[in-house]
């Protein structure tokens, strides 16, 4: 039995790539592939010029990188040297764009929080990208770690923590809390600070511990893959339909059903509302669906 | 000289913020390790948002959120970099995610984090450099 | 009805949008379907707006949603930004047409679907790219670009994708954590994150001295950071392995648009953000040109150095970037309509060797050069379409590829200083571009006498089909490009 390391010298391991998490989590996941398969016959013996340059430059490279990580940072010091004084008005940023934000961004959007107001209204086009580079990056990671549908695969991962009591009793009051507290946010993000996005990362957290705690199965009967998709996509429609028809109005100067409202009540602001509720939807599913594909191989 | 510092201290926070940037690259590019080099992707990105949230910040004003109805310009901070920076930070979510992924891809197949490592690995198996 | 066509960028938009999330709940056939018909729409839709900006003469600064710049997002459309759009959505819809028989073989079963979802964000990326008139939009769409061209790469899943993707994506994120850092910083000294605003701003500082460090930092990080994703010299070396381990359509789409959109929202900056008098007077577009010239020499010298034919196609691709970046450093007038005009001659030619060298390599069956032996014998269309990208490669008059050349040499003349140094680079590009591609050519039609099964036309339909539309559009651009050549000028004075 080998002693118990001390933290610091499982950090200096750690550094020096001696001890390898990795090994520790990923290990049984992944059996070691049997044998790499053989070069192919027709394969011209190595290019003897090609790898000596590949030695001279890894002998290189650590100097090389040095400097231009030096280069960069003066470069980067000299530039923001000439930057306005932090924290004192009047600087460029504090023009006429900001102005407008504070000024009007709540009778024009109806949010109180003016930054809900500039992300879903002002410069709704922006969120719009983000929240599809978050399904971009879900598709990127389906692709890369789904696996097959196969019954033989057991189904509950290899991180599953044995049913602890205190882990499930922890779970079974805090995920409640957890939940209610992310549709809180997601609910108030155009009254007080949050919105989909922090309301979403919250309400996805809270799926990840339930899952954690009661094993994948158990969520899966609430939520299982064609709902979780259905869910999610039918929030990135709405999303883009909603965000075309107010953009086509607006460009072409006519007038949306949805109005501000009074600020400050809670069924106001237009859109935001919804759009806050649709960001949260796929926030949600696409932290718990990483974890879950990071974990297992599938949704 | 006074000049100077005046100016080092007026624009501290973007200086710490080009502090970061470079711990960050220098990790990204003298570590072998793929984890580290994703960690020093991130902390780059953590800085370019410093740099960001530091332009909205005026001193002795509130953040965004009106209160009271009160809309007196003067009052409040400007929302667009918190705004700028809440879209970036979901683009580094994702991107990290996507890293992630690739790695344990990479180490179910070499079994290895190092660059240099798995790179000679698929030489090996490709025969080609 | 012509006033009508304003709105179709932003149609376009959404429809890719939609369609992408479409796709992820579609089996692989249908999603096909979907995908291929989309770039359909989106083309006939980039031709409306093309007809639209031919129409008023004028660039359309068209609002999304109730708020002008600077308050709202934008989008910006002239001439040449649907152009562009319509030669991607065309180039893309052939490619995946052409890359058909090796897309069944390649991509497995249970995530047909996910490929045609990362093919719409890779479009829709790219049309945002085209469109937008805001600097921080244009960061959002680089990253989704980023991110869907490396799920385009990893679908085809052996351990030499896999590194080449981590490979392109650390590259890829320092040119967008640069590209980022600048638009933080002209944020910073300016206040403005839309083009227009942004133009008058910086001109206004320029003329008042103003944190000119700071500007000249932001606009140096900015071109940095998209030259290292779209992989000019010396950061290229990412290209190889990426373009030629994955599937032919998907290294068509990354090597002939996706280094293109990046390539073009350059040329946007310079012409609606940092302006040419300061980008020229700067001395940033020196830079370009200097790396540009070092990245033809040093592509062309890999490629021709290269025994695995696909990578030769690569290299020879890193040598066209340094082409690009080479005509935009020149000079703002001539050197970036034959900048322009290359971007385009690049985008239909590239997929077109990277398809006619996927059927050859099956026929057979390697990668190098000397195993390529008779290949042509054995498929004829394929051979035939081989050689004719690699003469618009070298630049043989009837081409495009001879157009954009001749547009280069034109462009040295505006600038007498460079001409020696412009013209050395050509030539001796040329003679590097012939030796290499000649090679392989007269490898490949050498009489072999054993004769494998030769591929009927009935079975690469689809690939015959596609490239026939690919040659033919090379052909009739090289053969009549005064009306291109003149379209394209249109376009650059409305940038």
């Amino acid at each position: 039995m080998e002693r118990k390391r001390s933290l610091k010298e499982r950090l200096r391991d750690w550094d020096a790539d001696a001890f390898d998490l990795t090994n520790e989590i990923a290990g049984p996941m992944h059996p070691a592939p049997a044998a790499l398969p053989e070069r192919p016959k027709d394969a011209e013996p190595e290019d003897a010029l090609a790898a000596e340059d590949f030695r001279v430059l890894r002998r290189a490279y650590p100097i090389l990188a040095a400097l231009l990580g030096l280069m960069t940072v003066v470069f980067l010091l000299v530039a923001v040297f000439d930057l306005p004084p932090f924290g004192a008005a009047g600087t460029p940023t504090d023009n006429e764009v900001a102005l407008r934000y504070v000024r009007d961004g709540m009778t024009e959007t109806g949010a109180v929080n003016l930054v809900a107001g500039v992300i879903l209204d002002y410069r709704a086009f922006d969120t719009l990208g983000e929240s599809h580079v978050l399904f971009t990056a879900l598709v990127a990671v389906l692709i890369l770690l789904l696996k097959a549908e196969d019954p033989a695969i057991d189904d509950e991962g290899t991180l599953t923590l044995r049913q602890d009591r205190i882990v499930t009793t922890a779970a079974s009051i805090l995920v409640p809390i957890i939940v209610l507290f992310g549709l809180y946010v997601i609910l108030n993000g155009h009254l007080g600070p949050g919105g989909g996005f922090s309301g979403g990362a919250i309400i996805g957290a809270g799926l990840i511990l339930y899952a954690v705690a009661f094993g994948f199965s158990r969520l899966e009967t609430k939520l299982n893959l064609g709902s979780f998709r259905i869910i999610c996509l039918a929030a990135l429609w709405f999303y883009s339909l909603s965000k075309c028809y107010s953009f086509f109005c607006g460009a072409n100067g006519l007038h949306t059903v949805f109005s501000p409202g009074t600020p400050g009540r809670i069924l106001s602001a237009g859109l935001i509302l919804p759009l806050n509720a649709a960001v949260g939807i796929v926030v949600a599913c696409t932290m718990y669906g990483l974890f879950s594909l990071f974990q297992r191989g599938k949704i | 000289m006074q000049g100077f510092w005046e100016q080092v201290w007026n624009v501290r926070i973007p200086i710490a913020a080009v502090l970061l940037f470079a711990v960050g690259f220098v990790t990204l590019l003298l570590h072998r390790n793929l984890l580290k080099k994703i960690i020093g992707l991130n902390i780059m990105d953590t800085a370019a948002y410093l740099m960001l949230t530091s332009f909205g910040y005026i001193e002795g004003r509130l953040s965004p959120i009106i209160q009271n109805g009160n809309t007196d310009p003067a009052l409040y901070g400007n929302p667009l970099p918190a705004g700028l920076v809440l879209t970036g930070i979901v683009v580094s979510v994702s991107v990290t995610a996507v890293l992630l992924a690739l790695t344990v891809r990479l180490y179910a197949r070499y079994h290895s984090l190092n660059l240099d490592e798995i790179y000679a690995m698929a030489q090996k198996e490709h025969g080609l450099g | 009805m012509i006033a009508f066509f304003v709105n179709f960028p932003l149609f376009s938009i959404v429809l890719c949008l939609l369609c992408a999330v479409l796709c992820a709940l579609l089996k692989g056939k249908a999603a096909r379907i979907v995908s291929l018909s989309l770039c359909g729409v989106v083309a006939v839709l980039a031709f409306c707006v093309l007809v639209y900006g031919l129409q008023t003469g004028a660039a359309t600064e068209y609002p999304m949603g109730h708020y002008p710049h600077p308050w709202g997002n934008e989008l910006r459309f002239g001439i040449a930004e649907p152009l562009v759009a319509l030669v991607f959505a065309v180039v893309m819809l052939l490619c995946l047409i052409g890359g058909k028989q090796q897309l069944d073989v390649d991509l497995e079963p249970g995530k047909r679907n996910l490929y045609y979802v990362m093919c719409d964000l890779v479009l829709v990326s790219l049309l945002a790219l085209a469109y937008t008139n805001d600097v921080f939009t244009g960061y959002v769409f680089i990253e989704i670009c980023t991110i869907a061209s490396c799920g385009l790469l990893m679908i085809r899943q052996i351990g030499r994708t896999t590194l080449a993707a981590t490979r392109y994506m650390i590259f890829s994120l320092i040119g967008s954590g640069l590209f980022l850092l600048g638009v933080i910083l002209l944020y910073g000294v300016t206040g403005q994150l839309l083009m227009p605003s942004l133009k008058a701003a910086i001109a206004a500082l320029w003329e008042g001295g103003q944190y000119r460090t700071a500007l000249l930092s932001a606009m140096t990080l900015m071109t940095v950071g998209l030259a290292i994703k779209s992989g000019l010299f010396p950061f290229h070396l990412w290209m190889p392995d990426t373009y030629a381990y994955s599937t032919p359509a998907s290294a068509g789409i990354l090597s002939g648009l996706v280094s293109k959109g990046y390539s073009f929202l350059l040329i946007k900056l310079v012409f609606g953000v940092f302006g040419t008098d300061v980008f020229y007077g700067s001395g940033v577009s020196n830079v370009l040109y200097v790396f540009g010239a070092l990245g033809i020499i040093v592509g062309s010298i890999s490629a021709a150095r290269e025994k695995d034919v696909f990578r030769m196609i690569a290299f020879s691709s890193a040598a066209q970037i340094g082409y690009l970046y080479f005509g935009i450093g020149l000079t703002p007038a001539l050197g970036m309509l034959a900048a322009i005009f290359h971007l385009l001659t690049h985008a239909v030619t590239k997929p077109l060797l990277f398809l006619a060298a996927g059927q050859l390599g099956e026929a057979a069956g390697g990668r190098l050069r000397h195993t390529w032996r008779g290949a042509a014998h054995r498929n004829r269309t394929a051979g035939l379409m081989f050689s004719l990208g690699a003469f618009s490669m070298i630049g043989i008059p009837l081409t495009m590829g001879f157009v954009s050349k001749y547009r280069f040499a034109l462009a040295a003349f505006e600038r007498p200083t460079l001409l020696v140094v412009t013209l050395i680079v050509l030539a001796v590009s040329t003679v590097l571009n012939a030796m290499y591609f000649m090679r392989v050519i007269i490898g490949i039609y050498t009489p072999v006498p054993e004769r494998r099964t030769r591929m009927t036309l009935r079975e690469q339909r689809p690939f015959a089909v596609s490239s026939l539309l690919l040659a033919l559009l090379n052909l009739s651009a090289g053969v009549a490009a005064q009306p291109l050549v003149l379209l394209l000028e249109r376009g650059l004075s409305l940038l």
